[in-house]
């Protein structure tokens, strides 16, 4: 078989194969090279992988070369190919600009290991987004979150420490109830693979322990992805990793947990669960509301910059369950790329704090007055960011909230419910993303806060590199919707 | 007769949990919790799961009960009390319970040999592995060959760990570690003035090692296998720090190798992966590395096995060394 | 034997709950950590418990005895790596805590919130 035919498990194999290797690289900066490096080959597969899978549809591949059912399965489908672009281009990008400020925070002796972490949680996520296999995308789960545990404890302030520990805690939890409801559905199916497990359900459907694994396997994937009101290890482990952890983290691990809660719900459950459609409607509606509402509230009132941002990703979140909730096309089409545009938006957004990061320590509303000045291009990154984030038009979050207001319009009168929501919370964050303007741009410095100057030129030309594709992507957003959509048919067939 | 005792045993857990829970003297827990991972080890035997019970048995009651005392050391011995009774964990717990409860009752008799877990895939496995595999143990040939893409990836968590403690308790040094001050006498040798755990220490060192290897290379034909064997070893180097100290243990096995080690396993089993590719099959194809796939198979499990030991060993006493060094504060 | 069945899924229900009970309520660190890993146990019996056939015994084919009955291979394929994932997560748990224990002086969850209400 040709290189191309081996994509899927490269996309996994070559970070998590390096990881192991930059453990030894003693020399400064080697270790940052090797994992840049390995990042940017696995942003390239994933983009190979993409075109292949643009021009002939899902690609699989099957390990060991044992067929389905009785080995372990690789499947990649057009949604698979979107969450791997976020996961790959977020990682390359945070390593690319972030040496600085990762310099800044994890002192020489120690950053072989963290880099090390950095790779294992990159093919984590990405052995995740491939695998068709129920048992499979538990042990790369682990895999994820572990490193993840292991960046976020980088972070220089101490309280990371307990930050983490909640998120290890809660995580573990998490990864334990996927664990029971995938055992049950084993108990009633014998198979893991996800495929097999779609055909073999129909004959058992009705029994209570599929509904109970059910259960178990929602609350579990919507710990890890901070879905409301599950989400509250998310502000401080976000606030007090390193700059760059935040970065890549914000962009990508919650939607891949997502990623694996939609593809379990549409393949496995939805048809095979009387009404099940309508039971993931009621619950998660209403959960998203909150989730949308509640903590853009927390956000305006929010003065450290990273745990408001980290707010505001909650609240994101929130848009993409109510956009998979609506179980329609365009509703998952506007869940699905929102999860796109959201990792572009708060990307650049988190970068921006981290050119703010290299001259503050500390990343209060308070103490950035004045910042603008001595700092232009990296306020008007962040500017531009906070628009996207809005939903301004021109940039990309203009399509997924249009998205999302087009699909909920589809649904009569709560659609009318909906559109309000979506609405007020754009208020919220015009809001919150205000008051850090104001506080740049008109506010007096406090005595003795000066900058040196601007942030390091790496630093800031990723930054606003990811600040252009935000208006790129809003204006020819034809890749991400292509792909989401595509994604949402698919979903959408399952459920025959 | 055998049902009774499984239950007994099942109840003695949940006495033994409710236990662990409910004493404020976290030593006495720490020792319960290796009391609960053995006896879940002998409900695993009782169940059929002869690799299993070993497993939770070398790692669970043994690895993990020295690494929760050797945090114990770090930390505190007492748990505070906490003021008010929580009453909102009690109703979330027990409603949670009464759910599962409910989904028992549909589930499949146990033992039921005509249930769906035991259909599909299951008799395939046991059909077929001695035809393409050729090994008796069935579980390592699932665990090597069949689902070997899973095994290297609990490979890489717990290389994950490895780092993740080292990257938190304590940095790599380069070739050879300083011992701390050169005045004060190294705490580590205090066990040295008990003379009978060190006489019977060092003559059973040998054969839990020679034992480690054998479960180690027997994992084909019986019970055993990389996982086992590695943390048997691991178990045996703990024994020998624990009386002999740090720095004899260091002068044997130096704590570079052991972060090689832990590295080292998982590149070579991702190595034999890549050969498998190279040589025209997918990753993890063990019958192309050889002209009989049944033999390249073999040495394919075999290969592997070795890395996940080596991964195992050095990462589990990577994690002891740390944690065992870091000074009180 | 339909009790003795049952009795293995409700000591797999308990367990659990017990477990659960530790990380969420109790406010010492390591106890939470051993909540989680009695929590993880429990579903460890829970997937072998499904892997027993009646007359069956450990999957080991042996040279020269046909007509045996075997337990599921399967279920314990996958508990043997689950067992390594818990012990690495309660590696990486015991370590987040002595660092905790070096920073803040306790391992009080209480306690070291307050300490950081203080501080923010």
């Amino acid at each position: 078989m040709s290189l191309a035919g081996h994509l899927p498990i490269l996309q996994v194999v070559v970070p998590l194969l390096i990881a192991p290797l930059v453990v030894f690289l003693r020399p400064r900066g080697l270790a940052w090279a090797a994992a840049a490096t390995a990042s940017l080959l696995a942003f390239l597969i994933a983009v190979t992988l993409t075109g292949q899978i643009l021009r002939s549809g899902p690609v699989t591949y099957m390990l060991g070369s044992w067929p389905v059912p009785y080995g372990i399965e690789l499947h990649v489908s057009p949604f698979s190919a979107l969450i791997l672009l976020i996961v790959t281009g977020a990682s390359t990008v945070a390593l690319f600009a972030g040496r600085r400020s990762i310099n800044m925070e994890v002192n020489n002796d120690r950053q072989p290991l963290f880099y090390s972490a950095w790779l294992l949680a990159l093919s984590g996520m990405a052995g995740i987004t491939v695998a068709g296999d129920a048992f499979n995308i538990f042990v790369f789960m682990e895999i994820a979150s572990l490193s993840g545990y292991m960046l976020i404890a980088a972070g220089p302030d101490r309280r990371a420490l307990p930050a983490v520990f909640k998120y290890l805690l809660m995580g573990t939890i998490g990864a334990t109830f996927y664990l029971i409801g995938v055992g049950l559905i084993y108990m009633m199916t014998g198979t893991l693979n996800l495929a097999d497990m779609e055909a073999r359900i129909h004959g058992v459907g009705e029994l209570k322990p599929i509904l109970v694994a059910a259960g178990f396997i929602t609350v579990g994937l919507a710990l890890k992805a901070a879905v409301f009101p599950l989400h509250v290890w998310l502000p401080n482990s976000y606030t007090y990793a390193p700059h760059m952890v935040t970065v890549f983290l914000a962009a990508c691990s919650t939607k891949v947990s997502i990623f694996v809660l939609l593809r379990f719900d549409f393949l496995v459950f939805q048809q095979n669960l009387v009404a099940h459609d309508i039971q993931f409607a009621t619950v998660f509606i209403p959960l998203a509301i909150l989730a949308i509402l509640i903590p853009s509230v927390s956000a305006m009132f929010e003065s450290n910059l990273k745990r408001l941002l980290a707010y505001s990703s909650v609240a994101q979140i929130g848009y993409i369950m109510l956009g998979a909730a609506l179980v329609s096309v365009t509703g998952l089409t506007a869940g699905i790329v929102t999860m796109f545009n959201h990792a572009l938006a708060k990307g650049a957004l988190f970068l921006a704090v981290a050119c703010l990061g290299t001259h503050f320590l500390q990343l209060r509303i308070e103490n950035i007055r004045g910042a603008a000045r001595h700092m232009p291009w990296t306020m008007a990154a962040f500017v531009l960011a906070g628009l996207s984030l809005i939903g301004v038009p021109g940039t990309a979050g203009f399509i997924s909230k249009w998205y999302l207001i087009l699909a909920a319009l589809q649904e009569g009168s709560l659609g009318i419910v909906l559109v309000a929501v979506v609405l007020i919370s754009s208020l919220m964050a015009v809001v919150y993303i205000w008051r850090v303007v104001e506080a740049a741009y008109f506010g007096i410095e406090k005595e003795g806060l000066q900058p040196a100057g601007e942030a390091p030129l790496a630093l800031l030309a990723v930054t606003w590199i990811t600040v252009l594709a935000n208006l790129y992507f809003g204006f020819f957003p034809s890749l991400p919707l292509t792909l989401s959509t595509e994604a949402a048919t698919a979903l959408l067939e399952h459920l025959r | 007769m055998v049902n009774l005792f499984a239950m007994f045993l099942l109840t003695l857990l949940i006495i033994t949990a409710v236990a662990i829970v409910r004493t404020k003297d976290l030593f006495v827990a720490v020792m319960l919790t290796g009391i609960f991972s053995l006896l879940m080890s002998a409900n695993f035997f009782i169940l059929d799961a002869a690799d299993v019970a070993l497993t939770e048995a070398a790692i669970g009651a043994g690895i993990t009960t020295v690494l929760l005392l050797g945090a114990l050391a770090l930390t505190a011995e007492r748990e505070r009390p906490v003021s008010a009774p929580r009453w909102l964990p009690l109703v979330v717990v027990a409603i949670t319970a009464v759910v599962m409860i409910y989904a028992t009752f549909d589930k499949p008799r146990l033992g039921d040999p005509l249930a769906p877990v035991h259909q599909h895939v299951a008799p395939w496995y046991l059909e077929m592995t001695p035809v393409l595999i050729g090994i008796p143990n069935v579980v390592t040939a699932i665990l090597g060959s069949f689902r070997g893409y899973d095994t290297l990836g609990e490979l890489i968590v717990i290389f994950t760990a490895c780092i993740g403690v080292l990257f938190l308790l304590g940095v790599p040094r380069g070739e050879g570690h300083q011992p701390p001050g050169n005045g004060a006498a190294p705490p580590d040798v205090a066990l040295s003035h008990h003379l009978i755990p060190r006489v019977v220490g060092r003559l059973i060192f040998p054969f839990i090692v020679l034992f480690g290897l054998y479960v180690q290379f027997h994992g084909e034909f019986g019970p055993g296998g990389g996982f086992q064997g590695g943390a048997i070893i691991a178990a045996g180097i703990v024994l020998y720090t624990l009386l002999e100290g740090e720095n004899s243990s260091f002068s044997a096995v130096p704590r570079w190798t052991l972060v090689a080690m832990a590295a080292g396993g998982a590149i070579l089993y991702g190595a034999v992966g890549i050969a498998g590719m190279v040589m025209g099959g997918n990753f993890l194809n063990y019958s192309v590395l050889s002209n009989d796939p049944v033999l390249g198979q073999q040495m394919g499990i075999l290969i592997i096995e070795a890395g996940v030991g080596i991964t195992v060993c050095g990462a589990l006493l990577t994690i002891f060394h740390v944690i065992n060094a870091r000074e009180h504060c | 034997m339909e009790l003795f069945g049952l009795y293995h899924y409700w000591t797999f229900a308990v367990l659990l709950m017990i477990g659960f009970y530790a990380v969420i309520a109790k406010s010492n660190l390591v106890k939470k950590l051993i909540g989680l890993y009695i929590f993880q146990s429990a579903v460890f019996l829970l997937y072998i418990t499904m892997d027993k056939v009646d007359g069956g015994t450990a999957p080991i084919i042996q040279d020269g005895v046909t007509g045996q009955v075997f337990s599921n291979p399967i279920p314990q394929v996958l508990i043997l790596t689950a067992i390594v994932v818990g012990i690495s997560t309660t590696a990486l748990g015991l370590a987040i805590v002595i660092r905790i224990k070096e920073a803040y002086g306790t391992i009080e969850e209480h306690e070291v919130r307050e300490m950081d209400h203080r501080v923010a």
